[in-house]
């Protein structure tokens, strides 16, 4: 495994997003949801929601390492409020 | 209801030949002919430039590699597609849709993305520069195809099938392989041809993950390209040539390929 | 039919492509955090590489001759290949001779085509160049920025309109006759039937065209590799090109692997709004 060059943060991010789609599928089994029409201009499902906020979350850290050089946990925040808002009202 | 086609069509078709005509007008010329003089017609056409290909051991190893990792990759894709895509047109099951993206986004997925960590990890596996490294790391964009497009050839079966198979007391086993196997054979022959095409066209990976021993043609070819005093005729045959394994699966799917397209599912 | 043991069947896929996508991904992102000098000799340097090569001025402009680039083809290919799709007859024996004839370029291996392309344009053994010297154009795509812009352009036209037209003449079939038969009557100009009639029934056929030449074009290395190397100078660099000369040639691991996971993120937005119209559409019939 020497080749895949791990890190602990790397390793961390990629732990918490296997931990979230194992929570997501016990919790569709458990608790099964039906798609519904929010904010977004599209009915979405629980797994939707959670893919659109992450995908939204990687773009503002995107935009927020090319265009400031403030700090990346600026980023972190808005994008958790983001996700935060989508999950609930999206 | 128009029967006959617009003269525009016509004026496209002439666009579409004309490469190609050329390419098979230089591949029957000497390279010194080719180089003196611009004619429309091959003055002395001959099959030297076909007769050098077959005869140069480069070339025609550069064919069996590719055919080998071809086939393998075709074998493969097809092998795990076909459960996948019986399982995701006739169910629904948890998180069904989200893995139907996911895999699509590997079909989407520049190889250029993969090119780095491909390299490494088939390096770390003892694979590279083997058939088998090559037909695996083309398995990230067949895979994904061959289920996108048998999928909607499943689709397109009536539900009917199954339930009257289950009726007359056929097992499981012998409806997928008896019955609906070659209810939807013009889909497998489409997916062959897709996974087949795909393999077969790719540079970049096959490139990256061969060294001497398993060199594909197109990379043969890319080197004849960037040697200084290029053959052009010997490199237009090798385009005729490369040409011709996708005419002949192409000629035994031609029937069913454009509903493949019809689904738009390429 | 709802039934979880369906997974059984979606396991060999998930694991071949687990291999093959989920573990390679895994390492660009563990690359793309640390400046990697040799195997045993790495450092942690966060989200630097990121910050680089989002700021990377040569990267920003392969960027923009990407999108200019992918522009200028969609540009190209939707219109011309409806009108393509339109002059098709509708009915007849001939048809199916016709759209295996317009199969023809995209089932040539790309390097082939960019072979194909090399050979009829360049300006001394090629039809096409050749003729255009001899009109008094002073026409060379391997050192004119414009020429190997237009070369590229017409390429990709010739490789790619026919997929457009393939699409939408399937969508022009499913139009019911009925239809026509009203525009008829009311007495519909050609063009009122075409902007009222069936440019609307062609729209969710369309967008699947446009997203998947988009996404296509977004990934174009092997055909510009062959026919222009990327040259002259840097003008005709897409962004598969500068990110394999980044891996392979100078062997930058960091800024290489922040560089795929940013272009990665770029084709999954894409993918997704293509996913969604698919879907979006086929729940529609």
């Amino acid at each position: 495994m020497g080749w895949m060059a791990w890190t602990l943060p790397t390793a961390l991010f990629f732990a918490a997003i296997g931990l979230a789609l194992v929570t997501l599928t016990v919790l569709e089994l458990v608790w099964p949801t039906a798609a519904r029409r929010g904010l977004l201009p599209l009915s979405t499902t629980r797994g939707d929601r959670f893919f659109i906020s992450l995908l939204a979350a990687a773009f503002v850290h995107v935009g927020f390492l090319g265009f400031s050089d403030g700090p990346v946990w600026i980023a972190s925040i808005i994008s958790c409020l983001l996700a935060i808002s989508l999950m609930r009202w999206g | 209801m128009r029967t006959r086609p617009h003269w525009l069509l016509y004026l496209y078709c002439v666009y579409l030949l004309v490469p190609i005509y050329w390419l098979i007008n230089l591949s029957l010329r000497d390279n010194a002919d080719i180089l003196g003089s611009l004619s429309a017609l091959p003055s002395d056409p001959s099959f030297a430039n076909y007769l050098e290909i077959f005869s140069n051991p480069v070339w025609s190893s550069g064919f069996i590699n590719s055919l080998s990792y071809v086939a393998i990759n075709t074998v493969i894709s097809l092998l795990v597609a076909l459960p996948a895509a019986y399982a995701f047109s006739r169910y629904r099951f948890v998180g069904d849709r989200h893995l139907f993206f996911w895999l699509l986004s590997n079909r989407m997925a520049p190889p250029a993305v993969f090119l780095l960590p491909f390299f490494q990890l088939y390096s770390a596996i003892g694979l590279f520069d083997t058939h088998l490294a090559v037909a695996l790391a083309h398995c990230l964009f067949t895979v994904p195809l061959a289920v996108w497009i048998l999928e909607g050839f499943m689709a397109s079966i009536p539900r009917s099938l199954d339930e009257m198979a289950r009726i007359d007391g056929h097992s499981r086993s012998f409806f997928f392989f008896r019955i609906f196997l070659p209810a939807i054979r013009g889909g497998i022959g489409v997916t062959v041809f897709f996974c087949f095409m795909f393999s077969w066209v790719e540079l970049l990976l096959a490139r990256t993950l061969t060294g001497s021993s398993a060199k594909p043609i197109v990379v043969v070819m890319t080197r004849t390209v960037s040697a200084s005093g290029v053959d052009w005729g010997v490199l237009a045959a090798a385009g005729v040539l490369t040409i011709l394994p996708g005419l002949a699966v192409v000629y035994f799917v031609r029937n069913h390929l454009v509903r493949g397209f019809a689904l738009g599912r390429v | 039919m709802r039934d979880n043991r369906a997974w059984l069947g979606v396991l060999p896929v998930l694991l071949i492509v687990a291999f093959s996508a989920v573990i390679p991904l895994m390492t660009v992102v563990n690359y793309s955090v640390q400046d990697i000098f040799d195997a045993n000799t790495r450092i942690f340097v966060g989200l630097d590489w990121y910050r680089e090569t989002l700021r990377d001025p040569r990267l920003q402009s392969a960027l923009l001759r990407q999108i200019l680039f992918s522009s200028l083809i969609l540009a190209l290919e939707i219109p011309l290949g409806i009108l393509v799709a339109k002059s098709l007859p509708r009915a007849g024996r001939s048809v199916g001779l016709w759209l295996v004839l317009l199969a023809i370029p995209l089932l040539i291996p790309w390097n082939v085509v960019g072979t194909i392309w090399q050979l009829f344009a360049r300006p001394d053994i090629g039809l096409l160049g050749a003729t255009l010297q001899n009109l008094g154009f002073d026409y060379n795509y391997t050192a004119g920025t414009l020429d190997a812009w237009l070369t590229l352009l017409a390429m990709d036209v010739w490789h790619w309109t026919s997929l457009v037209a393939l699409l939408a003449f399937a969508g022009l079939t499913a139009i019911p006759d009925a239809y026509y038969q009203a525009a008829r009557l009311d007495g519909a100009s050609r063009w009122q039937i075409f902007r009222h009639v069936e440019l609307p029934r062609l729209t969710s056929v369309l967008t699947i065209a446009v997203l998947l030449r988009l996404m296509d074009s977004f990934m174009i290395y092997t055909e510009p590799f062959v026919l222009t190397g990327g040259g002259p100078g840097n003008s005709t660099t897409f962004l598969s090109q500068y990110l394999t000369s980044m891996a392979v040639g100078q062997f930058d691991l960091g800024p290489a692997a922040a560089f795929s996971v940013l272009y990665f993120l770029v084709v999954l937005l894409l993918c997704w709004l293509f996913y969604t119209s698919v879907m979006r559409n086929r729940d529609a019939h």
